[in-house]
């Protein structure tokens, strides 16, 4: 099943000096169970792609579909959970309460969310912080929280913008292997966008590498790893290939 | 509690050196009535150690001592509960209280104009446009000029006692709400609204969940302008419109009069009641950031 079907997307921002093209003529499927990262230089329109599929910004030409439907009835029928680079908490409520969030806007009632807020706080490893508030915990607490709160309402896409581009090295490789185990767990298509070649080559099925002004996409590499992933993988030949395709293609999407 | 003991030492040895000034002021300021006085009786100019007592005992002094404007307080207050009329019309309780009731009013009106004001200029493109520019207008106008028509058309109208002084201190106390509560229900940023949207969470939803909660620190330091302001227009209020009762009208008695020390006795009291208001909606604020969870910002 296709979850994503974008037809030479196109969106141009109109500013004061020169119109900016963000996105040109992207064309992408993106199959259901699918972990695509997009990688490429600022500018190359990945945050754009992702905020497009999120119906946060409108395309200014050709098609996408989501679920089969436009962005924003996909929105409308949650479809997707978004995060953010920052965990984006609100510092007036726990854990749990912010968890609850989407779930109070969606209607759910008390019993239905306290099950919901117990499930995914058990997958992101955060069960006894329930109650803490977001300032007590770490920045990589923070983001697991927020991915939480992104999975409570069992939509079946994961759109993440550099979820893990503010936290250091250390927490963010913890992260990435608690985000693949999560992906095992849950089939959930995700769609993850990131500045790190390294990211990128461990966690994905697909990369789609982008090139700036105009953003487009330059190349898309089926990845080769198998679905089982030891962080050692990355100093397998395997790992180091595909890392140095993704590069050569950067640096090949940056000259044209 | 250690955060108020460090700030007692400071304020003690700030208090004290006010005074020293205040007397040492009291005694130059008084002491040319007595060199006058002396001058006209024909008797010879006092000493100056005989000078310093009586500048700090006369009548009607040009600054009164502070131990004088201290035992007028406490027979215009204390005293009175002693002798259970606490209500007189003598008692500056009574007329703290008239001014307390117009000031508090004045700030519930004003806080939930400011409030709603503020609401309609976040939602309402139109009114972001038209109203703030009226809004800051409003406070360029000398309160002072507008109190009497204020007081003049409302009695017209048919409206007089309490409201029009409360009116008056809400033309001042919505001000602050207004421009605090823009910045707050303004203070989400992108990613969170955002979110919102990602949930397709209603204009109300997204006001109750995340614009109005938000906005609550930037609320609490605008009421705090607002009640002190509150009190200076009831005060003010009172002053051009012939009131006789509440602490402008006392000063206002206090210089037809020129009883100096019952100005200065009001003046106190006005103070320490603004300090005390000021004071209770600062505790209303940490209960509110406790409440959230959050840690103390101001």
């Amino acid at each position: 099943m296709t979850v994503v079907s974008a037809q030479n997307l196109s969106l141009t921002f109109q500013t004061a000096d020169a119109p900016v093209h963000a996105l040109k003529d992207v064309s992408l499927d993106i199959e259901a169970g699918e972990f695509v990262s997009f990688i490429g230089p600022s500018g190359c329109g990945k945050t754009t792609f992702l905020r497009v599929i999120a119906d946060l910004e409108q395309p200014t030409g050709g098609e996408i579909l989501v679920n089969g439907m436009s962005p924003a009835e996909a929105r409308k029928a949650r479809s997707y959970g978004y995060v953010f680079q920052a965990a984006s908490l609100q510092p007036w409520r726990t854990i749990e309460k912010n968890i609850a969030l989407p779930l109070e806007i969606m209607g759910l009632d008390k019993a239905d969310r306290q099950k919901r807020i117990e499930r995914v706080l058990d997958l992101v490893e955060l069960s006894g912080f329930a109650k803490k508030y977001p300032w007590q915990l770490s920045g990589g607490m923070q983001q697991r929280a927020s991915i939480a709160r992104a999975l409570a309402f069992d939509a079946d896409l994961l759109l993440m913008d550099e979820p893990f581009g503010a936290l250091d090295e250390i927490v963010r490789d913890t992260l990435n292997e608690a985000l693949l185990d999560l992906w095992a767990r849950t089939n959930k298509t995700i769609c993850f966008v990131t500045h790190s070649i390294p990211e990128a080559v461990y966690l994905s099925t697909k990369i789609v590498v982008m090139s700036p002004r105009p953003g487009r996409i330059h190349e898309v590499i089926e990845s080769t790893l198998p679905k089982e992933r030891p962080l050692d993988i990355r100093e397998s030949a395997e790992f180091l290939k595909i890392a140095a395709r993704v590069r050569e293609g950067l640096r090949a999407g940056h000259e044209a | 509690m250690t955060l108020r003991s460090e700030k007692t030492v400071p304020v003690l040895t700030l208090v004290a050196g006010l005074m020293v000034i205040w007397y040492i002021a009291t005694v130059f300021l008084n002491a040319p009535f007595l060199r006058d006085q002396a001058e006209r009786a024909g008797t010879p100019p006092p000493s100056f150690s005989e000078l310093i007592p009586l500048t700090m005992a006369q009548e009607r002094p040009v600054l009164p001592a502070p131990h004088q404007v201290a035992a007028e307080i406490w027979k215009t207050t204390g005293a009175m509960v002693l002798k259970g009329r606490p209500f007189s019309k003598r008692s500056l309780i009574y007329h703290a209280w008239i001014t307390l009731s117009a000031t508090l009013l004045g700030f519930l009106i004003g806080t939930a104009l400011g409030v709603a004001l503020a609401v309609g200029i976040v939602h309402n493109r139109a009114m972001d446009k038209s109203v703030m520019p009226w809004v800051i207008t409003s406070q360029t106008i000398p309160i002072l000029a507008i109190a009497p028509m204020i007081i003049v058309v409302l009695n017209a109208a048919g409206i007089s006692g309490l409201l029009p002084k409360a009116l008056i201190s809400t033309y001042l106390s919505f001000f602050p709400v207004v421009v605090g509560m823009v910045a707050g229900l303004r203070a989400p940023e992108r990613a969170d609204l955002d979110l919102m949207h990602t949930y397709s969470a209603s204009r109300a939803q997204t006001f109750w969940k995340l614009r109005l909660p938000a906005s609550l620190p930037y609320l609490f330091t605008s009421l705090k302008i607002a009640m002190a302001i509150s009190l200076v227009g009831a005060i003010v209020g009172e002053m051009p419109t012939g009131a006789v009762a509440g602490l402008g009208a006392r000063l206002l008695a206090g210089s037809y009069y020129g009883q100096t020390i019952q100005i200065w006795s009001a003046l106190i009291v006005a103070a320490a009641l603004a300090a005390t208001l000021v004071a209770l909606v600062g505790v209303g604020h940490r209960m509110v950031l406790a409440r959230m969870g959050m840690k103390e910002a101001a």
